[in-house]
């Protein structure tokens, strides 16, 4: 079982991909809860799914698609209302100046 | 240029934004200069149970491109997310095609300076959605317009085939010319419309594996993409050189200093953590669905110029301005098709039209001129109702929409052929200057030039100078 188990460095990383700041105690905690979790998953890993086809869509639905018009809602002031701040019909956010993004 | 004792090897990403009518998850409008966050909804601002639907229309600009380079269009296709923070995409992933791309193994067969064409291969194409626009304030807060967010772009990844910072440059220029005619979008650098994302590294001669890549991001002009190669390429020597070691990592180009600089280590494709989404309907496309797009894919640029040389007599530069874009060529192809004699229309889109958009800083669509109109002046030349001369203010009119026929009758602009007139005009002209007949009889060409000039007074200009001139001749011998 020991395998998948995930270190506490590996948790700090996923924690910071998402934008989340743990402390040690919450590390430690998450560290063994992902690793207990982890393990279920080793459990399914048991079942031969070699010729199995993977499910990406829970639906039969294909080709459920729109055709190319343009439809504006003019959701533009309830949206911006909603904003947690706004400017100049601009979303105001805290500056993160480490690059552009993706 | 170049580096000595290593070689270059440079891959390319471009994304283009297409220009549908709608977004590619959202029927919100896609408009650029739009007031801030018009042409928003809750779909492009991330809601909570959103239903977005997949744009059609974006796919099958998908198709065109993929077809356009060669490439075999994917039969299904699922969509990806690909998770990332950051506001200009409030949904926190983008969503793409990761495993599915709408085309695959394509290629681009570009022109190189020495004339040597060059194939670049392409390894996959995707059809995914635009970020949003960030500003940052010198107040500590950024400002997002999330206008472009979700607007389709289908992004061309290359394989590293191209060797070269000069070598990038013209596949990109030609790169965005294909693109430009398949009509999917305008490839417009100046609104950020055509971006690359470029990796370069460098090995030496004659090693089996590429050296360690270094990636710049968002790049939206060819010559800073070959500056910012020509750099890199140079640092990258210099470091090996030295005994040092290329890290992988992410730099940005500044233009001032035309240098790169360490942005960040790069991060994993793992960080991504892209996974399926459960959203969106998987898209299967079959044979008849790839024969209805190709059907309406515009005739490319190479081969216009080939039928403009070969079967229209256009000389082969002339064929290359006209078709610098989609809408000069269409415009071209229109006048020809309305009759207009081939060489006569070439003419005038590549001179005096093209110096009126250059004038006005307009584009061609954006003048009032029609095909039909200019065919139509064309057509008044050839058939001699007017001259080339007069030609020049009907061209003025053209160009704000008037129609050259019912403007050349309006305005007396109509050329007198017709030889009982002139030979009228001659006879009265000769009668009134004798002089000039005995200086014509001496050997003095110049008295022609006089007696033309008395001519076209009288006429007010409107006699058709080659028929005068050779009923003037005849009527000289006469005397």
């Amino acid at each position: 079982m020991s395998e998948t188990t995930i270190s506490k460095e590996e948790v700090a990383h996923v924690a910071s991909l998402a934008k989340l700041a743990f402390n040690d105690a919450e590390l430690e905690q998450f560290t063994t809860q992902l690793s207990d979790i982890l393990n279920i998953f080793n459990t399914l890993s048991e079942v031969d799914t070699d010729n199995v086809e993977p499910t990406y869509s829970v639906t039969e639905n294909i080709n459920h698609l729109r055709d190319d018009i343009a439809d504006n809602w003019h959701q533009k002031e309830a949206l911006l209302s909603n904003a947690s701040s706004s400017a100049a019909d601009l979303i105001k956010v805290p500056a993160i100046l480490d690059g552009e993004g993706k | 240029m170049g580096t000595g004792n290593f070689e270059t090897t440079i891959g390319l990403e471009v994304h283009v934004e297409m220009q549908t009518n709608s977004k590619l998850l959202s029927p919100s409008p896609v408009h650029y200069g739009d007031e801030p966050n018009e042409n928003t909804n809750v779909i492009d601002f991330g809601y909570p149970g959103v239903l977005p639907v997949a744009n059609k229309g974006a796919l099958e600009y998908g198709m065109r491109v993929a077809l356009a380079l060669n490439a075999t269009v994917s039969p299904f296709i699922r969509w990806d997310r690909k998770n990332y923070f950051y506001p200009d995409n409030p949904k926190s992933y983008q969503t793409t095609q990761s495993q599915t791309p709408i085309g695959t193994n394509g290629h681009l067969d570009v022109t190189l300076t020495d004339g040597t064409i060059k194939r670049v291969r392409i390894k996959e194409m995707h059809v995914e959605e635009d970020a949003g626009k960030n500003t940052h304030g010198d107040d500590g807060y950024s400002y997002v317009d999330l206008n472009r967010q979700g607007t389709p772009l289908i992004e061309i990844v290359s394989e590293p085939d191209i060797a070269s910072p000069d070598e990038a440059y013209a596949y990109l220029e030609q790169l965005r010319q294909a693109i430009l005619f398949t009509g999917v979008s305008e490839a417009k650098m100046q609104e950020g419309q055509m971006r690359a994302d470029v990796n370069i590294s460098i090995r030496p001669y004659g090693s089996n594996e590429y050296g360690t890549k270094v990636e710049m991001k968002n790049i939206n002009s060819f010559t800073y993409v070959r500056n910012a190669l020509i750099f890199e390429e140079q640092r990258q020597a210099e470091v090996l050189r030295s005994g040092g070691v290329i890290q992988q990592e992410t730099r940005r180009y500044n233009e001032p200093t035309k240098s790169t600089m360490l942005m960040r280590v790069k991060e994993g494709a793992d960080d991504y953590r892209y996974f399926p989404e459960p959203d969106l309907a998987p898209v299967v496309i079959d044979q008849q669905w790839i024969s209805e797009v190709a059907a309406e894919l515009p005739k490319s640029a190479s081969q216009r110029q080939k039928d403009y040389v070969d079967t229209l007599g256009i000389a082969p530069y002339d064929a290359e301005v006209l078709t610098q874009t989609l809408a000069m060529a269409d415009f071209y192809d229109a006048t020809v098709a309305d009759g207009a004699d081939a060489k006569r229309a070439a003419n005038y889109l590549i001179g005096d039209v093209n110096a009126y958009m250059n004038k006005h800083q307009v584009e061609l669509q954006e003048t009032k001129l029609t095909p039909e109109h200019l065919s139509g002046m064309i057509k008044l030349i050839e058939s001699g109702t007017i001259s080339t001369k007069q030609a020049k203010q009907v061209f003025e009119a053209i160009m704000t929409g008037e129609e050259p026929e019912a403007f050349a009758k309006k305005n007396g602009l109509v050329q007198i052929s017709d030889p009982t007139v002139l030979l009228g005009w001659i006879t009265e002209v000769l009668d009134n200057n004798p002089q000039s007949i005995e200086d014509f009889k001496g050997g003095k060409d110049r008295a022609t030039g006089y007696l033309i000039g008395q001519l076209m007074k009288m006429s007010k200009g409107q006699a058709n100078p080659g028929v005068m001139n050779k009923l003037l001749l005849e009527e000289l011998a006469k005397r």
